[in-house]
């Protein structure tokens, strides 16, 4: 008699997990369809995406014109890059004469040869770096923008475009941060009158938008001074948003201020440190390194705020954009001028953006629940 | 006790420079001075330049005539051959805060939806969400509203094909118009009915509260309310014989005239304003919510209740307390940036009472100072309010 049952004497191997319940598929399933809402939701995304990437990326890339000298050489029905192919120098420079721009780019090439490196870890000599960047180069770059000792004076009324907007946001922040400290130390004072000043200088800079401080800065500082002084409107410009800056500082600052445990004033007190020495020595180091992102923020939120320079008639990179826009040559291409802009200022505020969420994750040494 | 006593009786009086107090003192004096030094050179120059300018200080140019059209005054009729620098004034603040209040109402229903939605399980969503976050917030505010304003405004058909909308609406470069409601006699009574619709609401409300405190049974209140806020102002309507008439714009030669126009200027300033604010408070929102620890919601789920009345009862209530602070940052900075009208043409304050009535009027202090103080007041007004919300939600500690 034959043993024809069968008995299975091994195991069967593994079988893979059906196809539904993994890889693509699984992913799929649970993060795009998992209820009829969530389908919905994806199909109506899809179909926005739809809508809008393709007809953008026809009309920016493919059916682009790149070359002419009006509007009217842009014949393909795209965007009209002609516009800022012609206009780029001015857009970077302003009215900076030409022969002269090679100072503006030595200027600047200085400025992130230098401050890069501060926003990197492990990178050695910071301290002497940072001298010389909030000490040294302000003067070396005055030179090189502005002239004197051999080189060409510019007039400010020549300055213009991205250089400006750039010399805008880093004098502003520059000035800005130890005008910041000292009201937010003043604002924190045993003193009571001076307690008083420093908050009511903060609270009045913040109260009001920045428009009405610029129209100030052009309108009634020149009426403040003896008469007969008149002085330059760049620089106007930038004292007005300074102060504005440094009161919007002065609350990130003080915020650092508070999270520094009292025993941190107190110990240093103990040692017999004087009040300066306390704040200097252990206090600003120890609150400026968490305010750090804060920093930051406050200088993006600066950095798109130079572009309201444009309402007193100062030409920065937005203002110049606009009014190649509005040229007999150029009628029509406002949307290219303005889609071009969008995408310089926010590459530098994404970047910085970023740069801030890095330095907070790093910095958050704090228990989560 | 005889080393006690020593130090006691005699304690080492410090010197008088080093005295905390005495020096306190001093250094206050003399910030005092320095301030009430920089003050009064200040004044004594203003006063110099303004006697060399010959103009006059005072608040007298007020009731000046102004002369000007200020292109949008929803309160108030404005008649530019009447109007004076104090009713400019007065039309620019009402604007300015038709803008903020519109602004702030629509930028924090989009910033929620996109808050709520940049934490959805979906990917495609939660990416179209922070994509759409990460674009608005890293444009300067003003290139924004430039963009509205003049590229994709600025595309809409001349007055004379404007696109028609059931013959109700009409779009065209100078705007959208609609009709216009105008009360007429006796549309105090759908008013009454709104008051009484409200009235009877908060007795359900209190009456729901009260029969599921005892009983367990949910009543559906929100239902209800709507139910009541519309049929009761319907039906005293009705009693009055539907007192309100439509006013349709009209077209003649010039293009349209009459009924509701909401201005091209009006349209792109509280676009771009309440899009910019959205995706910072869609940001607020989200780190709001993620700060409600993952318990809470698995407790929620744990006592059977469902998603949505868990994200109703248990996290949004305790989101708003992280939420509440930055969004009224986030508010004021609205209501400031409102003042970027100047730049589109916009009728608020800084644009006909700082930009128009100080170039007629030339009176740079009075007007510059009258405009912060009242951005000042707004931006003290809605501290308050929100202070007084903000302890409303706070958490009631034992």
């Amino acid at each position: 008699m034959t043993d024809n049952s069968f008995v299975r004497t091994e195991s069967h191997p593994d079988l893979p997990p059906p196809v539904r319940h993994t890889g693509i598929i699984r992913w799929m399933r649970q993060n795009l369809f998992s209820s009829w809402f969530n389908t919905f939701l994806t199909i109506s995304s899809l179909y926005l995406l739809y809508r809008i990437v393709p007809p953008f990326l026809e009309w920016a890339i493919f059916s682009a014109d790149l070359s002419g000298s009006t509007y009217q050489d842009c014949t393909s029905g795209g965007a009209c890059w002609a516009m800022v192919r012609v206009r780029f120098d001015q857009f970077m420079y302003g009215f900076f004469p030409t022969t002269e721009r090679w100072r503006v780019d030595i200027g600047f090439l200085l400025l992130f040869a230098t401050a890069i490196p501060l926003m990197i870890d492990g990178i050695p000599g910071k301290k002497y770096l940072a001298i010389f960047v909030f000490a040294i180069y302000p003067f070396v770059a005055f030179l090189l923008f502005h002239g004197g000792f051999g080189l060409e004076i510019v007039d400010t009324a020549q300055w213009g475009g991205l250089m400006l907007t750039l010399v805008l946001a880093t004098v502003t922040i520059v000035v800005s941060l130890p005008l910041g400290i000292l009201f937010a130390l003043g604002r924190r004072s045993e003193m009571p009158i001076i307690r008083m000043i420093c908050i009511g200088f903060i609270e009045l800079w913040r109260g009001v938008p920045l428009i009405t401080v610029l129209f100030m800065g052009s309108v009634m500082l020149p009426l403040f001074l003896p008469p007969g002084t008149n002085f330059d409107k760049i620089l106007r410009t930038l004292i007005v948003m300074a102060l504005f800056a440094a009161a919007y500082m002065a609350e990130v600052v003080r915020g650092g201020l508070q999270a520094i445990p009292k025993g941190q004033y107190e110990a240093a007190q103990a040692m017999g440190l004087s009040y300066w020495k306390t704040m200097g020595l252990i206090i600003l180091p120890q609150a400026l390194k968490i305010v750090i992102p804060g920093i930051v923020n406050t200088f993006i939120a600066l950095f798109k705020d130079t572009t309201l320079v444009l309402v007193i008639g100062l030409l920065d990179f937005l203002s110049i954009i606009q009014s190649a826009t509005t040229h007999k040559n150029w009628l029509g291409t406002s949307t290219e001028g303005y889609v071009f802009a969008a995408a310089v200022y926010w590459i530098f505020c994404f970047s910085m953006s970023r740069y801030s969420i890095r330095l907070e994750r790093k910095l958050d040494t704090g228990h989560r629940n | 006790m005889a080393l006690g006593s020593d130090t006691q009786g005699t304690a080492p009086r410090p010197s008088f420079w080093n005295d905390p107090n005495k020096r306190s003192i001093i250094y206050q004096g003399i910030v005092v001075l320095i301030f009430v030094g920089l003050a009064a050179y200040f004044v004594n120059n203003t006063a110099d330049n303004l006697e060399q300018r010959g103009i006059a200080s005072g608040l007298s140019f007020l009731s000046a005539p102004a002369g000007f059209d200020v292109g949008m005054s929803p309160f108030l009729t404005y008649d530019a051959s009447t109007a004076t620098h104090g009713t400019v004034l007065i039309v620019g603040i009402l604007n300015t805060l038709l803008v903020a209040i519109t602004g702030i109402v629509l930028a924090t229903i989009i910033g929620f939806i996109f808050g709520v939605l940049r934490l959805s399980p979906n990917w495609i969503v939660s990416k179209l969400c922070y994509w759409y976050i990460e674009i608005l917030r890293n444009i300067p505010l003003l290139l924004q509203l430039l963009f509205w304003y003049f590229a994709v405004l600025g595309t809409l058909p001349s007055k004379r094909d404007s696109i028609s909308l059931f013959d109700l609406f009409f779009l065209n470069i100078e705007g959208m118009f609609g009709p216009l409601p105008v009360p007429q006699d006796g549309f105090w009574m759908i008013g009454l009915g709104l008051i009484i619709a409200i009235a009877a609401i908060i007795v359900i409300k209190n009456w729901a509260r009260k029969r599921q405190d005892e009983t367990g049974q949910i009543f559906p209140v929100f239902w209800t309310s709507l139910a009541l806020l519309i049929i009761i102002p319907f039906i005293a309507a009705a009693i009055a014989g539907f007192p309100l008439e439509f006013e349709h714009p009209q077209k003649n030669r010039f293009g349209l005239r009459g009924g509701m126009i909401i201005l091209p200027e009006f349209a792109a300033l509280v676009l771009g304003l309440s899009l910019y604010t959205s995706a910072f408070i869609a940001e607020i929102v989200r780190s709001g919510i993620l700060a409600v620890s993952h318990g809470q919601s698995e407790a929620a789920y744990a006592l059977g209740l469902r998603p949505g009345l868990t994200m109703r009862l248990v996290v949004i209530p305790q989101a708003l307390r992280v939420i509440v602070p930055p969004l009224t940052s986030q508010y004021l900075n609205l209501t400031k940036n409102s003042s970027l009208a100047v730049a589109i043409g916009g009728a608020e304050i800084v644009a006909i009472f700082a930009g128009t009535s100080l170039n007629q009027a030339g009176q740079a202090i009075e007007i510059i100072a009258i405009t912060m103080a009242f951005y000042l007041t707004v931006s003290l007004l809605i501290s308050l309010f929100m202070n007084w919300y903000n302890n409303k939600i706070a958490l009631v500690e034992r």
